[in-house]
C-alpha cells in the first residue's frame, strides 16, 4: 500500500486511541471531583497527569491556577489546543477523510458522524456535561474499535492501524503509571492507608478497577498493581500486552528495511516477559518508565521511516 | 415533465400518479433524511478558506428526471459521434493539423491559445485517445431538441453524483424501482477501469492504474477517493509518486511499485512542475518526460483543453462533417462568436436577451445573463465586450429546460442541464443518463455546485410497465 496511506491509517487509530484514554482519564477525576473530601488529592493527581502528559505548559499558557473544572474542560474540548479530545477526534477523521477509500465505509461512516457529532457537544460551551461527554467519547472509540475489527480485511492497512492503536496505548498507560509513580513506591501505603482516590483513577483510568477485583481479589497495593498494568499479559491494556500485539502486527506488515525495527520491538516484548516485578522494582519504577518511554519513542520514529514516510530515492 | 396544457407526458406519468399520493410532509421528512444521509458519509465538497471539517452538500433533489429510451439512444449514438471527432481533433491538432490547413479553423484560434500544449506536438499516446473521459453538457432547446451547450475534456467531474444520487432514490423511494424499469448505471466504475486499463502503454500485460488527486482539501475530493475505493486502485497525491529512468512509481510501504496509467484529476498546468507551472506542489518532477516517452498514460491526455474552449466550440459541427464525414446527430446551441463583427454587432444589440461567456471561464463565473441583469450591469459588461470582443462568445437564453424540483415552495419548475459521461478507450462506452443538474433559485440559468446549483437523479426508462 501507499507509504502515505498507511501513514495517515496508522495516525487515525493512534488518535481515536488516544481520544479513548484521555476519556478514561478525564472520567476517573470528574467521579474523583464530586466527592467533597477528595479537593487536595485530586489538585495534586490532575497537576501530576498534566505533566505526564506533557500538556502542562499548553494549560498554564491559558490558566493560571489547576482547577479541576478548568484542567477536565481543558482536556476534553479545547479546539485550539491540539492535544484535546476534541482536536484528537477532529484528527482521527481528517486523517480518516484522506484515506477514506482504503477504509472500509461502516469505518469512514462511524469516524466522521463522531466528528459531527462532537461538534455538537462542543457547541454547547461551558454547559457540556463532562461526564456525559467522555462516556460518549469512550463508546465512539469501542465503535471504532469494532468496527475496525469487524469489517477490515486484514491486508496492511489492518496491522497500520493495529500498530498505531498499540503504540498509542502503550504510551498512555506508560504515562499514567509515571504520573502515579508516588502511588506506586514500595511502601507507599506503609504509613498506613493508601489514598483510596489515586488509586480509584488510578485503576479507572486504565479500565482496570473490577479487573483488579477479579484477578486478585483482595486488597489493593502497590506491588500488584503495578505488576498488574506493567506485567499481566491477559491485560489488554498492560505494557506486556501492548508490545506483544505491536511485535505481531509489526511482522506483519515487515518489508526490506525493517529487520531492526521488527528486532527492538521482540525485544521490548522479550524483556517485558521474562522479567520479574521485583527487577523493575529494583531498578526503580519512574527509571523503568522513563526508559520504557524512551524505546516507544525510538519504536514510533523507526516505523515512520521504514513504512510510512520513507526517505526520498532518486 | 409537463406538455404546454399541463398534462404530463407519458414517460412522467406513472411516477406523477404516484407523486400526486404521496403526503407532503412525507417528502420533507425524506428530503432531511437524505440530507441527514449525505453528512454522514461524506458526499460533501470542500469549501475553500474554511475550517477543516466544515464541507458542504451539494443539494439533492428528489423529483427525478425521467428520459425514455428512444430518446436516450438518439442522444447515446450522438454523443459517441461527437466525441470520437473530438478525440480525431486532438490527434489531428498534434499531428499533421490538417483541419487548419483546410482552412475550416482560423490556425490562430488553435496554435494561439493558451490550452494548445506544444509539448505534445507529434507525441503518440496510446489508441490516438486524447479525451479519455469527456463530460458533454446537454440542454434542450425551444423546439425540445438536445444540443450540446459544452463539452467537458479535462478533468470533467460529478459522476459520483450520479452514482450516489440513485442509491439514495433507491434507498428513500425502494417502490418507485419496482413499478419503474430504470437503466443501471451502478457499472460506471467499471467500465472507467476498464476504459483506464486498455490504453494502457503498448507491451504492459496487467497495467497499475492510479487516480491522481490534488488531496483531501480540494473540491471534488469526494469524487476522488470515491471512484479510486470504488475501481479499488490507489488514491495517490503527486508526493506519493516519483520519476525514474524515465519510469513512474509510487512510494508504498513495500518499496518502489511501478505505475502505468495515471488517471488524473488536476489540471495540466499543476502535473509537471519542471514543465508546466513551476511553484506547483500537487504534480510529479518529470511525469511529462516520462509520459513522452511513452512509458505511462495519463488520461485525460495533456492538451485536451484545446478541443474544449468555448472559442472552438462552434467548430464542433464542422469537425464531425471533417473526420468522420458525417452529419451531427446533436448540434450546438446556436452561438455568436464576437470576434466577428456581424456576430458583436447583433449581440450589442440584444445584449438584454442573451447569454454571454468568457471563452476560458469555467463554472459559472464571469458570465452575463441577459435577462436577469440590471441596466448598469449590461452596460459594464457592454464595455467590457468592447474592449475585447474576442474573449466572449453569446448564447441564446432558452438553453436550459425546466424539470418539477422540491423546494420550499413545493414542487416548481427549475432548470436543468444533463452531463452524459463518455469513455473512450478502446470502444467507446457510457451508461444510461448522467448527472442532471439543476438550477435551484427560482429563474435562475446557473446549474454549477459552486452557484448554488443542486443535482438529481437522472432515469432513463427501460420501457414502461
Amino acid at each position: 500500500m501507499l507509504s502515505r496511506t498507511a501513514d495517515h491509517v496508522y495516525w487515525m487509530s493512534r488518535y481515536i486511541e488516544r481520544a479513548e484514554s484521555l476519556a478514561r482519564l478525564v472520567d476517573a477525576h470528574y467521579r474523583m471531583s464530586l466527592l467533597p473530601q477528595s479537593g487536595e488529592t485530586l489538585e495534586k493527581t490532575l497537576a501530576a497527569t498534566l505533566k505526564a502528559l506533557s500538556m502542562e505548559d499548553a494549560y498554564r499558557e491559558r490558566h493560571v491556577r489547576v482547577e479541576p473544572r478548568r484542567v477536565l474542560e481543558f482536556v476534553s474540548l479545547d479546539r485550539e489546543h491540539p492535544g484535546s479530545i476534541m482536536s484528537c477526534l477532529r484528527s482521527a477523521r481528517e486523517n480518516a477523510r484522506a484515506v477514506r477509500g482504503t477504509l472500509t465505509s461502516e469505518l469512514w461512516e462511524t469516524l466522521n458522524s463522531t466528528w459531527l457529532d462532537a461538534r455538537l457537544h462542543g457547541a454547547q460551551g461551558s454547559r457540556v456535561d463532562i461526564g456525559v461527554f467522555v462516556e460518549w467519547v469512550k463508546e465512539r472509540s469501542h465503535l471504532t474499535r469494532g468496527v475496525t475489527v469487524g469489517t477490515m480485511l486484514r491486508d496492511e492497512a489492518f496491522h497500520f492501524s493495529r500498530i498505531g492503536t498499540f503504540l498509542e496505548r502503550a504510551d498512555n498507560t506508560a504515562r499514567i503509571l509515571a504520573a502515579h509513580q508516588s502511588d506506586l513506591k514500595p511502601g507507599a501505603d506503609a504509613a498506613g492507608v493508601p489514598d483510596p482516590y489515586a488509586w480509584s483513577v488510578l485503576l479507572r483510568a486504565l479500565s482496570a478497577f473490577e479487573v483488579y477485583r477479579r484477578v486478585y481479589r483482595d486488597v489493593i497495593t502497590p506491588h500488584r498493581v503495578a505488576q498488574m498494568l506493567i506485567l499481566r499479559e491477559d491485560m489488554p491494556r498492560s505494557l506486556l500486552r501492548c508490545c506483544k500485539e505491536l511485535y505481531q502486527n509489526l511482522r506483519s506488515v515487515r518489508n526490506d528495511q525493517s529487520q531492526e525495527t521488527e528486532r527492538r520491538a521482540g525485544e521490548m516484548h522479550a524483556v517485558l516477559h521474562f522479567t520479574r516485578m521485583e527487577a523493575i522494582i529494583a531498578e526503580g519504577l519512574p527509571r523503568f518508565v522513563q526508559q520504557f518511554l524512551d524505546r516507544l519513542r525510538d519504536l514510533g520514529e523507526r516505523i515512520a521511516s521504514d513504512f510510512l514516510v520513507p526517505p526520498v530515492e532518486a | 415533465m409537463y406538455l404546454a396544457e399541463g398534462a404530463a407526458r407519458a414517460h412522467y406519468q406513472q411516477y406523477f400518479e404516484w407523486l400526486q399520493a404521496q403526503p407532503s410532509d412525507r417528502l420533507v421528512h425524506k428530503r432531511a433524511e437524505a440530507d441527514a444521509l449525505f453528512h454522514r458519509v461524506g458526499i460533501t465538497f470542500a469549501v475553500y478558506g474554511q475550517e477543516e471539517g466544515t464541507e458542504r452538500l451539494i443539494p439533492f433533489d428528489i423529483v427525478p428526471r425521467v428520459l425514455p429510451r428512444e430518446e436516450w439512444i438518439r442522444l447515446e449514438s450522438g454523443l459517441k459521434q461527437r466525441v470520437r471527432a473530438l478525440n480525431a481533433f486532438i490527434h489531428d491538432i498534434y499531428h499533421e493539423q490538417q483541419i487548419l490547413k483546410a482552412g475550416l479553423i482560423p490556425a490562430e484560434q488553435v496554435l494561439c491559445n493558451s490550452q494548445y500544449r506544444p509539448e505534445m506536438q507529434d507525441v503518440d499516446v496510446p489508441g490516438g485517445i486524447y479525451a479519455h473521459v469527456a463530460g458533454i453538457d446537454i440542454v434542450r432547446n425551444g423546439e425540445g431538441d438536445f444540443c450540446v451547450l459544452e463539452d467537458n475534456l479535462r478533468v470533467p467531474s460529478g459522476v459520483s453524483y450520479m452514482l450516489e444520487n440513485r442509491k439514495m432514490m433507491m434507498r428513500l423511494f425502494p417502490e418507485l424501482f419496482s413499478t419503474h424499469r430504470i437503466a443501471p448505471v451502478d457499472d460506471y466504475p467499471d467500465l472507467l477501469l476498464q476504459n483506464l486499463r486498455s490504453v494502457a502503454p503498448v507491451g504492459v500485460a496487467d497495467p497499475t492504474v492510479v487516480l491522481l488527486t490534488a488531496g483531501a482539501n480540494n473540491s471534488a475530493y469526494f469524487e476522488h477517493a470515491f471512484l479510486a475505493q470504488q475501481m479499488g486502485i490507489e488514491l495517490v497525491e503527486g508526493q506519493d509518486l516519483f520519476v525514474r529512468e524515465e519510469a513512474i512509481y509510487m512510494r508504498t510501504t513495500q518499496g518502489p511499485q511501478r505505475v502505468d496509467v495515471i488517471y488524473r484529476r488536476i489540471d495540466d498546468d499543476f502535473l509537471d512542475p519542471l514543465v508546466f507551472r513551476p511553484d506547483s506542489m500537487l504534480g510529479v518532477p518529470g511525469l511529462l518526460t516520462a509520459y513522452r516517452a511513452g512509458h505511462v498514460t495519463i488520461a485525460n491526455a495533456i492538451g485536451t483543453g484545446v478541443a474544449d474552449d468555448k472559442s472552438i466550440y462552434p467548430y464542433v459541427p464542422e469537425m464531425i462533417r471533417f473526420y468522420l464525414g458525417q452529419s451531427p446527430m446533436i448540434g450546438n446551441v446556436p452561438t455568436w462568436m464576437l470576434r466577428k463583427p456581424d456576430d458583436l454587432a447583433y449581440v450589442l444589440a440584444h445584449l438584454a436577451e442573451l447569454v454571454v461567456k468568457e471563452v476560458h471561464g469555467a463554472g459559472g463565473y464571469g458570465m452575463l445573463i441577459g435577462p436577469a441583469a440590471s441596466s448598469g450591469e449590461l452596460e459594464a459588461f457592454r464595455a467590457r465586450i468592447l474592449k475585447e470582443p474576442e474573449r466572449y462568445i453569446a448564447q441564446p437564453t432558452l438553453a436550459l429546460s425546466t424539470c418539477p424540483t422540491f423546494g420550499s415552495p413545493g414542487i416548481a419548475p427549475r432548470h436543468i442541464d444533463l452531463r452524459p459521461f463518455v469513455l473512450s478507450g478502446r470502444e467507446i462506452t457510457l451508461v444510461p443518463g448522467g448527472l442532471t443538474r439543476v438550477a435551484l433559485r427560482e429563474g435562475s440559468l446557473v446549474v454549477n455546485s459552486s452557484q448554488g446549483g443542486g443535482t438529481k437523479d437522472t432515469w432513463v426508462l427501460e420501457d414502461i410497465c
